[in-house]
C-alpha cells in the first residue's frame, strides 16, 4: 500500500501548488489511490487464482502435457484423466444457450425498451430482473421436473423435423446436452435483456428524433439507428451471459446426463467442466486425480479467456468491415 | 436448513461457551453418508456432557481423509477404508498410525422402472454386473429371465443410471460388482467415482432416484435408507450363499457377521458376504481417529464417546434407518479402543 502511494504521487500531474496533503484534500490523490488500490485488487484476486490452479495442477500437468486437452478418457480408478468431453460439452451447452438465448434476449429487450408502452416495460422488466437472482439450483429442479417432461414431449416432431442431421439422432433420456442447452439459455436470457434494455434506453433521444425527421419508420429507426448505436453495450450483456453459460455449475450437472462422451448428437447425455469439478471434487482421493480436477479449472479458466477474446475480435472485425 | 440450524446452535453454544474454561470443542469432518447419525449421536452425547461440542463438516469421505492427514480436525470420518498408501502417507506425516472405528452399516439396493412390471425382481450377480458393463442391454435378456419367471419383461433397451458425484454408496456398489465380475474387476475397478462403461449420471441419491423414475425401462442404485425413507421398490438380489434377499437392516448386519474374520485394522469390506441371511451390496463406515491425541482432555473425551457409541449408541441406529454392528465387532471395538494413546 505505501508502495503503491509513493507510485502514485510521482506520477501525479505536476501543479504550482503541490503540497502532497493539500492535494490528498482536495480528493484527486485519494480517490486514485482508492481507485487504483481497487482495481489492483482485482488483478491480484484473477493473478493469485490462475497461480494457485497453476501450482495445484502441477502433478497433471507433468503426467499428461498437452494430451490432458485432447485425450478422451476419465478414469480416476486407473488415474486416466482427459478433458476433452469436457470441454466440449462446456462448448456445446454454452453455444446452444447462446444460439436460443441471443435472439430472445435482444428481441425481448428492444420490445421493452423502445416498443412497449411504459407500464408493461417496467413491470416486465422488474419480473425479469427478479428471474436473474433465481438461484441456479432452482433452474436445475425445474429443468428435470418440467423442462425435461416437456421436452419428451416434443422431441418426437423435432426429429421428425430434424431427425436427418446427425444433432438430432440416437435414443433420447430426456437428460441431455439440449435439455441443458435450454436451461442455461432460460438462465442467461435475463442478463441480456436486462443490460441491453438499459444500454438501448440510454441511447440518446437524437437519435431517434434524427432519424423519424429522415422519414425513416418506427421500426427503422430502431433497427437501423438505435440498435446499432447501442450495440457494444448489447455485445457486453452477450459476453457476460455467455461467461455466466461457461461457468454454470448446478443447474447443468441436474440435466446434462454427465456422461463423459463425445457424441454428434445433441439429444446424447454429455458433460461440462464445472459439473466435473463440482461432481468428483469432494470425494476425489489421490494426489493425481485432484491435480487433474484442478487443472480442468485452469482449462475453464483459459477456455473463458480464448472464447471472450475471440469473441471481442470478431466484434470489432465486424465493426471495421462495416465504417 | 437443518444444518444453517445446527450452525446458528452452534455459533451459538460457542459464544456462550466462550466464559467457561471447561468448554472443549472437537473438530471432524467426512463422509456425507452417516451425517444423520453422527449429528444425532454428537448431540445426543452433548445434552449427556453439555461443555463437551462435536463440530462435524460431512464434507465427504475423500475430503475427511485429506483433513485427518493433514491434521486440521481431531478425527475423520469414511465410507470406504483408507488404502495402504494413504495409511503410510499419515504415518509418514505424524511419525504414529491412525485407527478405523466401524460405527454403523448401509447398503446399495438397485431401483427401477420397467414399463409393465410391478412385481419385485431379481437380480443375480451376473444380471447386475452385465447390466452395469453395458453387455445385457434388453431388459427380456435371458440372464434375467432366467432369474424372474414369470415375470413379463418388455424387449426394450436398457438404461443405466449411475452416481456422477463421486460417492461412498458407488464405492460400495463398484466394490460389489468387482467382487463378482472379474471382468468388471478388469475392466472398471472399484471407487468413489469410475469410468462407467455405460449410463447416465444422476447427483446425489436423488438425483439417481429421479432419473430412474423418470425414464422407462432404467435401472439405477441408491442408498438403502435413501430407498426406506421414500418408500421405493427395490430389487432382490441373489446373495453368495444363493438365496434372493430383499435389502433390510437385518440383512446388513447378518452379512457383517457373517463376514470372514474382522481384521485387526478393521479395514474390511464385508460386499458379497458368504452368510445364508446376508444382504451382499453392504458396507461399513468408519470413523478415523489418530493414534496419539495430544490434548488429554480432548483424548478422553474422544474415547468416551466412542465407547458410549458402541453402547448406547448403537440403540439410536434404526430409526435412522442405519443398521447396527453386529456384537462381535462391538466387542472387537471396544478392546481396540485402549489403542488410542
Amino acid at each position: 500500500m505505501a508502495a503503491s502511494s509513493t507510485t502514485v504521487s510521482s506520477a501525479g500531474p505536476s501543479r504550482p501548488a503541490p503540497n502532497f496533503l493539500e492535494r490528498l484534500r482536495g480528493g484527486d490523490e485519494a480517490a486514485y489511490v482508492i481507485t487504483f488500490i481497487a482495481a489492483a485488487s482485482i488483478l491480484l484476486v484473477t493473478g493469485l487464482l490462475v497461480y494457485e490452479l497453476f501450482i495445484n495442477s502441477a502433478d497433471a500437468r507433468a503426467k499428461f502435457g498437452w494430451a490432458f486437452l485432447f485425450t478422451q478418457t476419465w478414469d480416476p480408478v486407473n488415474d486416466q484423466f482427459g478433458a476433452l468431453p469436457f470441454i466440449y460439452g462446456t462448448l456445446v451447452t454454452s453455444f446452444l444457450a447462446l444460439l436460443m438465448g441471443i435472439p430472445l434476449g435482444v428481441g425481448a429487450a428492444i420490445f421493452l425498451a423502445e416498443l412497449a408502452p411504459p407500464k408493461i416495460s417496467d413491470a416486465l422488466t422488474f419480473l425479469i430482473e427478479l428471474l436473474a437472482a433465481v438461484p441456479s439450483v432452482i433452474y436445475g429442479l425445474l429443468g428435470i421436473f418440467v423442462l425435461v417432461p416437456i421436452l419428451r414431449v416434443i422431441e418426437p416432431s423435432l426429429r421428425a423435423v430434424l431427425g436427418w442431421t446427425p444433432f438430432f439422432s440416437g435414443p433420447f433420456y430426456g437428460v441431455s446436452l439440449f435439455s441443458a442447452g435450454v436451461v442455461l439459455a432460460v438462465m442467461i436470457i435475463p442478463f441480456i435483456i436486462s443490460i441491453s434494455r438499459e444500454v438501448i434506453l440510454s441511447v440518446p433521444g437524437d437519435q431517434r428524433e434524427a432519424a423519424l425527421a429522415l422519414g425513416a419508420t418506427r421500426w427503422e429507426t430502431t433497427w437501423d439507428v438505435v440498435v446499432p448505436y447501442a450495440k457494444k453495450g448489447i455485445m457486453g450483456s452477450i459476453f457476460l451471459a455467455l461467461a455466466r453459460a461457461l461457468g454454470e455449475t448446478m443447474a447443468v450437472t441436474m440435466v446434462v446426463g454427465n456422461d463423459p462422451k463425445i457424441k454428434a448428437s445433441l439429444f446424447a447425455p454429455g458433460y461440462s467442466i464445472a459439473a466435473v469439478i463440482a461432481n468428483e471434487f469432494t470425494e476425489a482421493t489421490g494426489k493425481l486425480y485432484t491435480s487433474a480436477l484442478i487443472e480442468l479449472g485452469l482449462v475453464l479458466f483459459a477456455l473463458t479467456i480464448v472464447i471472450n477474446g475471440v469473441a471481442r475480435l470478431l466484434v470489432m472485425g465486424a465493426d471495421k468491415y462495416k465504417t | 436448513m437443518k444444518r444453517f440450524v445446527l450452525q446458528v446452535a452452534l455459533l451459538a453454544a460457542l459464544t456462550t461457551g466462550v466464559a467457561s474454561a471447561q468448554q472443549i470443542l472437537i473438530n471432524a469432518a467426512g463422509a456425507t453418508f452417516p451425517y444423520p447419525m453422527y449429528s444425532k449421536w454428537f448431540d445426543e452425547y452433548h445434552k449427556k456432557f453439555s461443555n463437551l461440542q462435536f463440530n462435524y463438516q460431512s464434507i465427504g469421505s475423500g475430503g475427511g481423509i485429506k483433513q485427518v492427514t493433514e491434521g486440521t480436525v481431531e478425527f475423520g470420518a469414511s465410507d470406504g477404508p483408507m488404502n495402504d498408501k494413504q495409511l503410510a502417507e499419515f504415518h509418514d506425516k505424524h511419525g504414529f498410525g491412525i485407527l478405523h472405528f466401524p460405527t454403523v452399516m448401509g447398503a446399495d439396493v438397485p431401483v427401477y422402472n420397467v414399463a409393465g412390471v410391478n412385481s419385485d425382481l431379481n437380480f443375480t450377480p451376473e444380471a447386475l454386473a452385465g447390466i452395469f458393463l453395458g453387455k445385457i442391454t434388453k431388459w427380456n435378456d435371458p440372464e434375467l429371465m432366467k432369474a424372474n419367471p414369470g415375470v413379463k419383461l418388455p424387449a426394450a433397451d436398457i438404461i443405466v443410471v449411475h452416481r456422477s458425484d463421486g460417492s461412498g454408496t458407488t464405492y460400495i456398489w463398484t466394490d460389489y460388482l468387482a467382487k463378482v465380475s472379474p471382468e468388471w474387476e478388469m475392466k472398471v475397478g472399484r471407487g468413489t467415482s469410475v469410468n462407467w462403461p455405460v449410463g447416465l449420471g444422476g447427483k446425489g441419491n436423488e438425483g439417481v432416484s429421479g432419473q430412474v423414475q423418470q425414464t422407462p425401462n432404467s435401472i439405477g442404485y441408491v442408498e438403502l435408507i435413501y430407498a426406506v425413507q421414500n418408500k421405493m421398490k427395490t430389487g432382490k438380489v441373489k446373495n453368495a450363499a444363493g438365496n434372493w434377499v430383499q435389502a433390510s437392516l437385518a440383512g446388513v448386519t447378518a452379512a457383517a457377521a457373517s463376514s470372514k474374520e474382522m481384521p485387526d485394522d478393521f479395514r474390511v469390506s464385508i460386499t458379497n458376504a458368504p452368510g445364508k441371511d446376508a444382504y451382499p451390496i453392504s458396507s461399513f463406515t468408519w470413523l478415523l481417529i489418530p493414534e496419539k491425541i495430544a490434548d488429554p482432555t480432548k483424548k478422553k473425551a474422544i474415547k468416551d464417546f466412542l465407547t458410549w457409541m458402541l453402547a448406547d449408541g448403537q440403540n439410536m441406529t434404526e430409526p435412522l434407518a442405519y443398521a447396527r454392528l453386529p456384537k462381535a465387532v462391538v466387542a472387537k471395538e471396544m478392546k481396540a479402543i485402549a489403542k488410542v494413546q
